[in-house]
């Protein structure tokens, strides 16, 4: 592979590589057509659900908009998405930074560092049951309380990613600002934190990735608010759905497109973002 | 005295700076953790009073049918999506690093499946295992396709494995790329100088310098693929027969609604205790294979 590599293109493993291509296109391939379907066209075979639709209708996800409360449960994504990400940049970098300018020399910030770190081996089940009575009791089990459990989920790989990239920031980048007067805050978010500008993409974009499809989080915590995420507005709506194929794969185009959107224009950001992570990591 | 003086003001805003940080995963990872313990003692049915009873869950999990089947079928499932995931996803990294064409664009591609959510991911390879694959058999006269495999006992985990492998899959790839690119070019010069075939390289060069990355990558996949949830919601919801009930859904089913919060809070427990000595056991086996380079 290699030695044929060096020469030039090697155009045989070019080709299988885009024909597997297909294992990722035919899922999505399927969907869009099913999607604009109607359900008098989906006839028993592999062509019944395959070729293109007779007419290209939008009627199917005018419905499921409806059905769904699409641009409600969008919202809801949105919300819980955003203010997480911009909670967890700003909250970890924060605890990065303290945990990685001490943890060399004080013992206490090198337990509180394997402390959290460890936290990346709780699974969410063993977490789920109590934290559903916890988040009633203190009036969070809603949009806020998932924001919230979002930023300590995500604290673990965060603030080791933090901590990690804080070992490329010489200590006298900080020292510079303080003896020109400023204080550790001040030193903080003008010189470290926008220094810090890459591992913050690598943060957004798993934090991002994690919190925007998950479904366990708001199934246990929002169960009670009548609020829906994207993902979780399909588990709900089911039985609505019934055996109207179009207007379910209707309903998961819908609930797709705003992340392959946002793939597409950030593709690069997010791969480099997880390649930097795991080579920091 | 004044440099004493500044130092203390500094160690006070670090103190400042981490205490928010400590006191929130304190309260919603360490005391949770916590409380799940303690309610593993317990009777608690989730609702009303209950009594402290000792071992007696722990006693329990190992006799209990149906959680020795979720260990089972999620200690199969995680094993053979592990080996898939790595070696597919190694092959594929080093596809996509070789000097092909479309580079970026296969790269790109090869990632969407991560991206996408497991629950919706679920929902579209239900309706292909349902009524595509099915159609297919008939079609082309394959026997064992005939009937969807999600309602066969004996292969509906196969096909949760193929959803959770596909996208497991392209996150691991894009780790072994990062890391096949730390490998610096001129050692591969040196192999082939030496006149090493591909498998040579790959084998004494390619796979002990990757060998930091095969070590995250199988602690994350394990981990990922031992609490899978989402795709049993949306593929079997546990069946046929509970032959499909993973770890995370007998806990979220039986303990949420099934009024066995004590019980589950137990097995979460051991779940838990799984999890940390599988991890520990890879990291330590992993990096004593990189000791020996």
């Amino acid at each position: 592979m290699k030695k044929k590599g060096v020469k030039g293109t090697n155009w045989v493993l070019t080709v299988i590589l885009l024909i597997c291509c297909l294992t990722v296109f035919f899922p999505l391939y399927m969907t869009v057509i099913i999607a604009f379907k109607q359900p008098s066209e989906m006839t028993n075979n592999v062509a019944g659900a395959l070729a293109f639709p007779s007419s290209w209708s939008f009627s199917n996800f005018a419905e499921a908009m409806e059905v769904t409360d699409f641009w409600h449960s969008l919202g809801n994504s949105l919300l819980i998405t955003v203010i997480a990400i911009a909670g967890a940049i700003i909250l970890h970098s924060i605890g990065g930074y303290a945990i990685g300018r001490n943890m060399t020399k004080k013992k206490g910030y090198r337990w509180i560092y394997y402390y959290i770190v460890s936290g990346m081996f709780v699974p969410f089940a063993i977490l789920m049951m109590p934290l559903v009575k916890q988040t009633a009791q203190l009036g969070i089990a809603n949009r806020a309380g998932v924001i919230l459990l979002y930023i300590v989920f995500y604290m673990p790989i965060n603030i080791m990613l933090y901590t990690g990239y804080l070992k490329n920031i010489p200590l006298a980048m900080e020292e510079a600002a303080e003896i020109d007067g400023a204080t550790t805050w001040v030193a903080f978010k003008k010189v470290i934190f926008p220094m810090m500008k890459p591992m913050h993409a690598t943060v957004a974009v798993l934090t991002a990735l994690g919190t925007w499809n998950d479904v366990m989080t708001p199934l246990v915590i929002m169960s009670g608010t009548g609020q829906t995420t994207l993902p979780l507005a399909q588990l709900n709506f089911q039985t609505q759905f019934g055996t109207n194929y179009n207007l379910a794969f209707a309903s998961y185009l819908l609930a797709l497109i705003p992340i392959l959107i946002f793939y597409v224009v950030c593709q690069k950001q997010i791969i480099g973002g997880i390649a930097n992570g795991a080579v920091k990591g | 005295m004044k440099t004493k003086k500044a130092m203390s003001h500094k160690d006070k805003t670090f103190l400042a700076m981490i205490i928010p940080v400590v006191v929130l995963f304190f309260a919603f990872n360490t005391l949770p953790l916590i409380k799940g313990a303690i309610y593993s003692f317990t009777n608690y049915r989730g609702y009303g009073s209950y009594d402290w009873v000792g071992f007696r869950n722990y006693i329990d999990l190992f006799t209990d049918i149906r959680v020795g089947n979720s260990y089972l079928f999620t200690f199969k499932y995680a094993i053979a999506g592990t080996i898939l995931v790595n070696v597919l996803s190694l092959m594929l990294a080093i596809g996509l690093c070789s000097k092909i064409r479309c580079k970026s664009f296969l790269r790109g591609v090869y990632f969407v499946p991560n991206i996408l959510g497991g629950l919706i991911v679920g929902y579209i390879f239900s309706f292909i295992f349902t009524y595509i694959l099915p159609a297919a058999g008939e079609a082309l006269n394959i026997g064992f396709l005939q009937n969807s495999i999600l309602a066969d006992e004996r292969y509906a985990w196969i096909g949760v494995l193929i959803v959770g492998v596909w996208q497991a899959a392209a996150m691991n790839t894009i780790i072994y790329i990062s890391g096949i690119q730390t490998v610096p070019a001129d050692i591969y010069e040196a192999g082939m100088i030496d006149g090493a075939n591909a498998w040579q390289t790959f084998r004494k060069l390619t796979l002990p310098m990757l060998m930091p990355f095969v070590s995250i990558n199988l602690v994350l996949s394990t981990k990922n693929l031992l609490m899978v949830f989402d795709q049993i919601m949306s593929l079997t919801k546990g069946g046929p027969a509970q032959s499909t009930e993973s770890i995370s859904y007998l806990i979220y089913k039986n303990g949420m609604d099934g009024g066995q919060f004590g019980f589950q809070s137990a097995n979460a427990v051991l779940f838990f205790v799984v999890i940390v000595t599988i991890s520990i056991i890879q990291m330590k086996l992993t990096s004593r294979k990189e000791e020996q380079l």
